[in-house]
């Protein structure tokens, strides 16, 4: 009796320690498993807005949608009113030039290469209803365009040439009460076209985003996470999270993977060691432009071409308009490696009426702060768009010319193709002053790259950077890496030494054997 | 003159001399494919390797080093000049026309003072060079804010390269030892002694006696 107690007793124990060892095991997610049960849980709107009365009476203009629309969200107005989606423009400091208001509204890039003067056309990516209208002004919440980042019909969409103005003819009741989270298709009719198309600008950023697949991009590939700009561009009060560094120029406001990923999601230690001083993205994202191509050469001095007086274009082999009267030459690419630097969260720009003096190498547009020794910078990957646009030797300024207009005969560039008169209408608008002299120079711009995240499979290994000729980072050459740099001077040296050692040993014995010989020899 | 088969090296002292030969080429050659002069493993594959074979040589250093001291072999690698010119002719001179060793080898001797004069800087500064530049290799830090100044080193660079000379250092040691494996009382018996502990040595009670004969007569 005793015996089979003890028996009883045993086996039990052995059943709760097996029990417990094996179940212990499960307990312990990764901060992916966690972050993979997450986001697949899509939310449940709280208000079904096609109940509401008054977005079921007929508008008779857009503002009165907002008007309709602020009637509840009566702060979200005063919000809007203080992004730069609004204003084009915010306040930032900038080493060495102090604090300017910067933005689209007075910033020169090296694609389109400014607004000023063409907003009629522009303001169709502005969050406004009509910016060339008389009656339009920056205090006014009733020119918001809600609509734009908040339809959830995918039918919204705002006229060309039209300031922001909507396309008169849509179901403006039905996309009102559709309202919700912004998605993808909301942010990308504006993002994934900036440049004036697909592609142009950043390179990560394009139509096939709208319902990309995870090889395009690991997070919202509609066959995996399904992620939406929001989730990481996480927004409270209107102000979103995450900055473009061809705008923005302080370290603030930005998203990391590290938000959710933690800076050591890696198993190998080594491998979070890296990320001290490499971003996420540099491995992760080890190529660009994945599925169309995005353009990486602009020059304008080839605009203005015509056949039988009229504009035309050409396309490249996979359709892209490698020609176009208006705009010049471009080349267009795909598939692409980035280029790297480092980057401490900091970044300068050409400011209009910017003095240029060194015209004899390009001139990078927004130089990116950060080195190897700077404790915050780590290395990241960019797009790097290169572009031949106008510039005024005399005054040697960055000429901003006057792009569009609805008539012919204004200067405008797109109408006439008379960078004369186009660059002095355009410098008088953004009150620049103009010689009477063009050229072009060549510039630069870097666009950091953060979307088309790569699965883990894809994303770079050890020997891609750390190989002696052609390495990723053979660009970056402020720091040792083991694997590609060495001191000749000592690899030199120590050739010979050990040259010197191998005959040194092979004479001696060579001279051993001889007289060995010679010894038998005599007897 | 009679000759004697002696135990000269105890098994731990062949044990970690053998272990130490292995780990340390199989780290020079791990480490020369890091350092970027060949592909053979891969990146990856080569600092993982090198890095765990630096962690065997480490735990057999710390063995070895209590080993010296507690036998007191470590007085053996105490440098000396004396008959150094003797042992220096000898190699450049006498051993072609098959010169008898000048020193004479015993257990309590095991060493002439050339050799005592490389093992000295080879474990007193050329192993500790490669460990502590290793140390650091492994265990450096990128600059990082937050941390004591003082105590940041700004580049893997200098780290690196001194690693690099201790690496070619020991490969040129490592050339030449192999070959003055040859130069013992036969061409095999230094490897032999090495493999198996024992050695013909010159039998110090025999000469002993020798010396007494030729006196009595």
């Amino acid at each position: 009796m005793r015996k089979i107690t003890l028996f009883l007793a045993f086996v039990g124990l052995v059943i709760v320690v097996a029990i417990g060892f094996l179940s212990e095991k499960n307990i312990e997610l990764t901060t992916l498993m966690k972050l993979q049960e997450k986001y697949p849980i899509k939310e449940v709107k709280s208000a079904d807005h096609s109940k509401f009365p008054i977005l079921q009476k007929k508008f008779n203009s857009p503002n009165d949608i907002t008007k309709a629309c602020l009637s509840c969200h009566n702060n979200s107005g005063l919000e809007i009113l203080h992004t730069s989606h609004w204003n084009w423009s915010r306040d930032e400091y900038i080493e060495g030039k102090g604090i300017v208001s910067f933005g689209k509204k007075n910033g020169m890039n090296s694609f389109c290469i400014g607004v000023q003067g063409s907003e009629k056309s522009c303001a169709k990516c502005h969050i406004g209803n009509g910016m060339h209208l008389k009656e339009f002004s920056y205090d006014k919440e009733e020119f918001i365009d809600c609509l734009i980042c908040h339809d959830q019909t995918e039918t919204y969409a705002k006229a060309s040439n039209q300031g922001g103005l909507p396309i008169s003819t849509l179901d403006f009741n039905k996309i009102a009460q559709s309202v919700g989270k912004p998605k993808r298709t909301n942010c990308g009719v504006c993002h994934f076209y900036g440049g004036g198309g697909n592609n142009v600008k950043h390179g990560d950023l394009e139509k096939s985003m709208f319902y990309p697949t995870r090889k395009t991009d690991i997070h919202m590939g509609t066959d995996g996470a399904d992620m939406q700009c929001v989730d990481c561009h996480v927004t409270e009060h209107h102000n979103i999270k995450g900055k473009m560094f061809s705008l923005s120029s302080m370290n603030q406001n930005r998203v990391y993977c590290e938000d959710c990923h933690t800076n050591s999601p890696h198993e190998k230690k080594i491998l979070n060691e890296h990320t001290y001083k490499v971003a996420c993205q540099t491995c992760h994202i080890p190529v660009y432009a994945k599925v169309n191509s995005t353009k990486t050469w602009w020059d304008w001095s080839t605009a203005g071409k015509l056949k039988d007086g009229k504009p035309y274009f050409e396309e490249d082999s996979l359709g892209n308009h490698n020609y176009l009267s208006i705009k010049g030459s471009f080349k267009w690419e795909r598939n692409l490696t980035p280029e790297y630097a480092w980057f401490n969260g900091t970044a300068s720009h050409y400011l209009e009426g910017d003095i240029i003096e060194d015209t004899t190498k390009p001139y990078m547009l927004n130089p990116l702060s950060g080195e190897y020794r700077d404790a915050g910078s780590k290395i990241i990957p960019l797009k790097v768009m290169r572009t031949n646009q106008p510039f005024d030797p005399v005054n040697k300024i960055l000429i901003q010319p006057f792009l569009y207009s609805d008539k012919k005969g204004e200067g405008a560039y797109w109408k006439d193709f008379d960078w004369q008169s186009s660059s002095r209408e355009g410098m008088k608008k953004a009150g620049l002053p103009y010689s009477g002299k063009y050229t072009f120079i060549k510039t630069e711009m870097n666009w950091p790259l953060n979307h088309m995240v790569s699965d883990k499979e894809s994303s770079l290994k050890c020997n891609d950077c750390h190989t002696r000729n052609n390495g990723r980072l053979a660009s970056l050459t402020d720091f040792y890496m083991p694997g590609r740099d060495r001191s000749e001077y000592v690899d030199l040296m120590a050739t010979i030494v050990l040259l010197l050692s191998l005959l040194g040993v092979l004479g001696h014995g060579a001279i051993r054997v001889f007289f060995a010989l010679s010894r038998k020899e005599r007897g | 003159m009679k000759m004697k088969k002696v135990y000269v090296y105890r098994s731990f002292e062949r044990f970690w001399h053998w272990l130490q030969a292995v780990l340390i080429i199989f780290l020079a050659f791990t480490g020369f494919e890091i350092h970027g002069s060949y592909s053979f493993l891969g990146f990856e594959d080569a600092v993982y390797y090198h890095s765990l074979s630096s962690y065997l040589l480490g735990i057999l250093i710390v063995f070895a080093v209590f080993w010296h001291f507690s036998t007191g072999e470590w007085k053996q690698y105490v440098p000396s000049s004396k008959n150094m010119r003797a042992q220096l002719n000898y190699y450049l001179l006498g051993i072609f026309k098959n010169a008898p060793h000048p020193t004479k080898k015993t257990v309590l001797s095991k060493l002439n003072p050339l050799q005592k004069f490389t093992y000295f800087n080879l474990k007193v500064v050329l192993i500790p060079l490669a460990v502590i530049s290793g140390l650091l290799y492994m265990f450096y830090r990128y600059p990082q804010g937050n941390q004591i100044d003082a105590l940041n080193i700004d580049s893997l660079e200098i780290i690196a390269v001194i690693h690099t000379i201790a690496a070619y250092s020991l490969v040129a040691f490592l050339i030449v030892h192999v070959y003055l494996i040859t130069t013992g009382e036969t061409i095999t018996s230094n490897l032999r002694a090495m493999m198996t502990g024992y050695e013909e040595l010159e039998d110090e009670d025999a000469e002993e006696n020798y010396e007494e004969d030729k006196e009595e007569k």
